[in-house]
């Protein structure tokens, strides 16, 4: 079984974030860039895979120079190989764009199953998957807390606003995983060592057969008109109990007609 | 006028609170027609709420394909629906459902599609935060029917009386829609409490709360307010309060219009889920808990002292 784990560089979340001068896209130039926390399940989910089944994993990710950092780290934890899309006319994608970037890439690759972690940091728009399956005309199985593989196809357990469900799908699929689904293994000195002599292929959108018109910000179908930090909150009052800690709670309730 | 679609989401037979928004938002576009895509006798139940708040049609469709295949059958209906009817825009919610089908409608149709607006213009100008509500972006669909999905919270519903006709649409779903059986479907046990993501004010616990009996206070102050209960990360990696309550980076992101944090110290991860909130409220013994750089009224003291305070002082006021 080859399965490839799409994986995305973004700026920690732990830190402050902002957007670039113009807008558009996330300002990804700090030094805290880092594997999209999800993603890390999406990895482990499929190494559990490759105990298992000795499936082959390769990364997949889209991003600057700079995201083959995170590759590496991400490659420590037992992947076997890695592509890098890098091509200056990505940056500004929409959605579908970055979709059709990632699809064409699958294009170059043998899988039969893609992990995704269900939700990035930075662009949070969930919505991947299910692009992919309709570029790619595979089957779409997203919020999974559990997978199992079977004879020619998938179970997986997806996490609903309502509870769960389980389905099941054949042939090719995206399964994208919540952080419910296991817990990411450390790297081990091992891993680290090995991860320096993995296979990182690096491609251009010209590799890819991809025309540089259809995706970046020329190819975006919504433009941002404008983009500002929301206005600090003005400051709160903050009171210490001193006994009466729990009826000026109650007071501002009050005043605020909450109660 | 122009048609605005309006794609319902509903829960056990009741329309979703945020399917009110919606139709209320679509009227600065135009006309808002309400579309019900489910099993049959899904729309039933959901039509006098749906008319109440001003959807002059609702259309129909339904089929046991789409309930039991996932998602892909309900995006090629509407992608039909909306070739046909060339509406003005397509609104749908924000949850999990709502932007899978809006994704694969965006393919299908060459759309822009905007995800996590909170307004739309009459020019159809959205607002929309990124990066967990520290950023406003005022963005605008350039290619095709604007596809929109629909953030919870974000404005009060106004009832418009509109006559909410009944508009049956063929289904007629391809091979090609059905990859992704259903084979089961669980529903957790419904807590009379609002919906996370719904409701107006949410009572959070964090670390502080210390353990899962504990939260029954969390609860208790949640009841009292008419709110729903939730957990900073913390807790429920903790085990104190099951993973779904989760609020923040990984879990929900909620926009109330009262947030009480309890015992929550306020990293990042838990503010992004949250900071969007109309007040905010903390209550922590941590005089330096960044929580408090959000909140518009803090509590420097022990929650198992004021809390329970609190709530006798409301009980008394009732």
């Amino acid at each position: 079984m080859n399965i490839v784990v799409l994986v995305k560089q973004v700026p920690d979340s732990g830190a402050e974030r902002s957007l670039a001068g113009d807008g558009w896209s996330v300002d990804r130039s700090g030094g805290t860039n880092v594997i999209n926390e999800m993603d890390e399940y999406a990895i482990e989910e499929a190494l559990r895979l490759k105990d298992e089944t000795g499936a082959q994993v390769t990364l997949l990710t889209v991003g600057p120079d700079h995201a083959v950092d995170s590759i590496r780290k991400a490659l420590s934890m037992g992947p076997d190989a890695a592509v890098h899309v890098s091509d200056e006319a990505v940056a500004g994608s929409d959605a579908l764009g970055t979709a059709k970037v990632i699809a064409a890439a699958l294009g170059t690759l043998e899988y039969d199953l893609i992990l995704s972690g269900a939700e990035s940091t930075d662009g949070g728009v969930q919505v991947l998957p299910h692009l992919l399956a309709e570029l790619l005309d595979i089957a779409a199985l997203t919020g999974a807390r559990k997978v199992t593989v079977e004879d020619g196809g998938l179970l997986v357990e997806r996490q609903t606003e309502d509870g769960y469900e389980v389905l099941r799908a054949s042939g090719k699929a995206i399964v994208s995983v919540w952080d419910t689904i296991n817990t990411p293994r450390y790297p081990s000195l091992k891993g680290i060592m090995a991860a320096k002599r993995k296979p990182v292929t690096t491609l251009t959108l010209a590799d890819l057969g991809v025309d540089a018109a259809t995706v970046g910000r020329s190819g975006a179908a919504t433009t941002v008109l404008s983009a500002e930090p929301r206005p600090a909150r003005g400051a709160g009052v903050k009171v210490a109990d001193n006994g009466d800690g729990g009826d000026q709670l109650v007071a501002y309730l009050t005043a605020e007609k909450f109660v | 006028m122009a048609e605005v679609l309006v794609v319902v989401d509903a829960s056990g037979g009741t329309v979703r609170k945020v399917t009110l928004e919606m139709l209320t938002m679509a009227r600065a576009l135009g006309e808002p027609s309400a579309v019900v895509l489910g099993a049959p006798g899904t729309a039933a139940p959901l039509t006098a709420a749906l008319g109440e708040y001003g959807a002059a049609k609702v259309y129909v469709a339904e089929h046991d394909d789409l309930d039991g295949f996932l998602v892909a059958p309900k995006a090629e209906v509407l992608a039909a629906l909306v070739a046909e009817k060339s509406p003005a825009a397509v609104l749908l919610s924000s949850g999990q459902e709502g932007k899978e089908i809006a994704g694969r409608l965006a393919v299908k149709l060459g759309n822009g599609l905007l995800t996590d607006v909170s307004a739309l213009d009459a020019d159809g100008t959205a607002t929309q935060s990124v990066f967990a509500g520290s950023w406003v972006v005022k963005s605008k669909v350039t290619t095709g029917v604007p596809l929109v999905t629909v953030r919870p919270n974000s404005l009060t519903p106004e009832a418009a009386p509109a006559a909410a006709e009944q508009v049956g649409v063929e289904v007629a779903v391809s091979d090609k829609a059905k990859k992704v059986a259903v084979v089961e479907r669980v529903t957790a046990q419904k807590s009379a409490r609002p919906e996370l993501t719904e409701a107006s004010v949410v009572v959070s616990g964090g670390r502080g709360v210390g353990s899962a009996e504990n939260f029954a206070l969390v609860e208790e102050l949640a009841d009292l307010l008419g709110g729903a209960v939730g957990a900073s990360r913390a807790a429920t990696d903790g085990g104190f309060y099951p993973h779904k309550y989760q609020v923040g980076q990984t879990g929900s992101t909620v926009s109330p219009q009262l947030y009480i944090a309890l015992g929550i110290s306020g990293a990042i991860q838990h503010r992004a889920g949250m900071q969007t909130a109309k007040r905010i409220v903390a209550v922590n013994k941590d005089d330096e808990a960044p929580i408090f750089d959000l909140a518009d009224f803090g509590v420097v003291g022990d929650l198992f002292k004021v809390v329970p305070q609190a709530v006798e002082g409301i009980k008394n006021r009732r």
